[in-house]
């Protein structure tokens, strides 16, 4: 599989050189980690993320003003390790504590429990974070226990970093990302595998004729295979899947994301978006705001998934609060 | 025993740990390869080597020697077992401040499985480096505490403890780590964790032998290095 990339080993390190470059953003010296340039931000409570790379724009695509303070990048699919995450937890803390967004994976949730001891052990610094976990699809997984998590992360991002942003205490920023948590749910499905660096090749089979639904962002399986369908049947059946284990009621009001896995066009996503605002509409459910694009990937993997999140008041004033991130801007 | 001699202990025992995982690399590759992804070997090889260049460069108490090995460890084998072996020594480091006896390696061992087992989530039964270390943390608390051993003779019986539970580990299926992906079929192979936990101990027990050499005294020793870890879900959970 043709690959623009120099050496594998050096993908990460490499892209985080490059958007650096691109942005205003510094490299936390010596380490995978991106801070925004004047982190930390004294009086404010830091927000970090980190995860493994191949997601992009997630994780530091949403470093900046009103989203993230910093964010770890592990090598392809992998956690970063807890002494990386730890050094990002002390860079981002201005004062105020530091809060932690980590996605439900096994890897995940460990480094960062063993990186906010080493914090707190060596720098006094106050931590709390969010355990992600907002995939409907699979309860227990190749890399998790309990659900995994997915796009709904960024939903998180962005209501934890108004909190953060509009002054909110380290508990204020942890009610809003565990409500934003609560109440957010995601399916993705695949057309094709994702092709690693490393291996080069696709890490899972799927037929031409074929499709996976319920997949994840790693190439690790999903809960059924089936022949390829419309792209309205397979939004019917993803939107359907989130709908059931949201279980609003209607005249909720909702946000949307139609996320791209990386390598499927924006025409076919908003293909994609145009079914899943009929089948709101049918549902009864009000949708009051919808972003499509790619968000948090799975390298070059044809797919998609639907993220809805129901809101409330204080949800919709919290994505709606500016934001300025290479990834995703929120005008004033 | 002196700080010096404790604190070179610990080294020694960082050593001969290290030179064992080299030798097992292989065949911990071939168990994780069963259940697992394939780098428990190679992953804990690369750890402890790391950790004995640090503990060499390092002067300090046996506390300290052994939370720089935790700390390699964290930042070497990543995935699960990083936070799984390295955390959990970091933390039980701390158990060692007023450095090796009988009493403060009780703690360390206590602490460590603690900690493995808030991180890793996994209790016995789970086919897990808990099989290993539950029965060995616990046989040597009591050795101790109840029947009145000898450090050394504690850690005798813990190794011999961890050895049954690495032999539990075989027909039991997976409810932990990645290998429970695998559900029935993880069922016939002994889980890799648990087996690199049983050659930490195994390694711990020979140093310490070698240090008390046979003078009881407090033999506290016998523990140094505690690093009884363990670890391994056999899952390295992606990201």
């Amino acid at each position: 599989m043709k690959k623009l990339i120099n050496e594998p080993a050096d993908v990460v390190d490499e892209m985080l050189e490059g958007m650096v470059a691109a942005h205003d953003l510094r490299r936390v010296d010596g380490t995978e980690t991106v801070v925004r340039s004047d982190a930390p931000v004294e009086g404010k409570v830091g927000l970090v993320t980190g995860g493994g790379s191949g997601h992009e724009p997630t994780h530091a695509g949403y470093i900046g003003d009103g989203m993230l303070d910093g964010a770890a990048a592990g090598e392809v699919f992998t956690s970063p390790t807890a002494d990386q995450l730890s050094e990002l937890i002390q860079a981002c803390d201005g004062g105020e504590g530091v809060f932690c967004v980590v996605k439900n994976y096994e890897g995940d949730v460990m480094n960062f429990e063993t990186a906010i001891e080493m914090a707190e052990m060596e720098a006094d610094t106050e931590v709390e974070h969010v355990v992600v976990n907002d995939d409907v699809a699979v309860e227990d997984s190749l890399y998790t226990s309990g659900r995994r998590g997915v796009c709904g992360t960024v939903f998180v991002h962005k209501v934890a970093g108004a909190m953060a942003q509009r002054g909110g205490d380290l508990a204020e920023v942890k009610r809003v990302a565990e409500k934003a948590n609560e109440n957010v749910g995601t399916m993705g499905m695949a057309l094709t595998s994702c092709v690693t660096p490393e291996k080069g090749e696709p890490t899972f089979d799927l037929g031409e004729d074929e499709i996976e639904l319920g997949i994840g962002i790693h190439g690790e399986p999903g809960t059924e295979r089936t022949d390829l369908m419309s792209a309205d049947e397979i939004t019917d059946h993803l939107t359907e899947a989130v709908l059931e284990d949201l279980d609003l009621g209607a005249g909720a009001e909702v946000a949307t994301i139609v996320n791209g896995m990386g390598g499927t066009p924006l025409m076919e996503l908003y293909v994609v978006n145009r079914r899943l605002q009929a089948v709101l509409d049918d549902h009864g459910l009000e949708t009051w705001d919808a972003w499509v694009g790619d968000y948090m990937t799975s390298l070059d993997m044809m797919g998609c998934s639907i993220t809805v999140l129901e809101l409330d008041d204080e949800l919709k004033e919290l994505l709606a609060a500016p934001a300025e991130t290479p990834a995703l801007t929120v005008p004033e | 025993m002196d700080q010096e001699t404790q604190s070179d202990a610990v080294q020694t025992a960082v050593e001969a740990i290290a030179d064992r995982l080299s030798v097992e690399k292989q065949y911990l590759t071939e168990l994780d390869s069963a259940i697992g992804d394939a780098d428990h070997g190679a992953n804990m090889d690369r750890g402890f080597r790391t950790a004995l260049e640090r503990v060499e460069e390092t002067d300090g108490d046996p506390a300290e020697l052994v939370k720089t090995a935790g700390v390699a460890l964290v930042s070497e084998v990543g995935g699960a077992s990083g936070p799984l072996y390295g955390g959990s020594l970091m933390k039980a480091s701390q158990e060692l401040e007023d450095g090796i006896t009988a009493e403060t390696t009780v703690a360390f061992a206590e602490r460590y499985l603690e900690t493995v087992e808030e991180r890793g989530k996994a209790s016995v039964g789970d086919k897990t480096m808990v099989d290993a270390l539950t029965p060995a943390v616990h046989t040597y608390k009591k050795s101790i505490e109840v029947d009145d051993c000898e450090p050394i003779e504690a850690l005798g019986r813990a190794v011999d403890a961890a050895r049954r539970g690495v032999e539990f580990t075989t027909p039991i299926h997976a409810k932990k780590g990645r290998a429970s992906y695998l559900g029935w079929r993880s069922v016939g192979h002994q889980d890799p964790g648990a087996t690199s936990t049983l050659y930490l101990l195994e390694e711990l027990l020979d140093v310490a032998t070698e240090y008390v050499d046979g003078e009881v005294v407090i033999d506290a020793e016998a523990d140094e290095v505690p690093e009884p870890d363990a670890e391994d879900v056999p899952a390295d959970g992606g990201e």
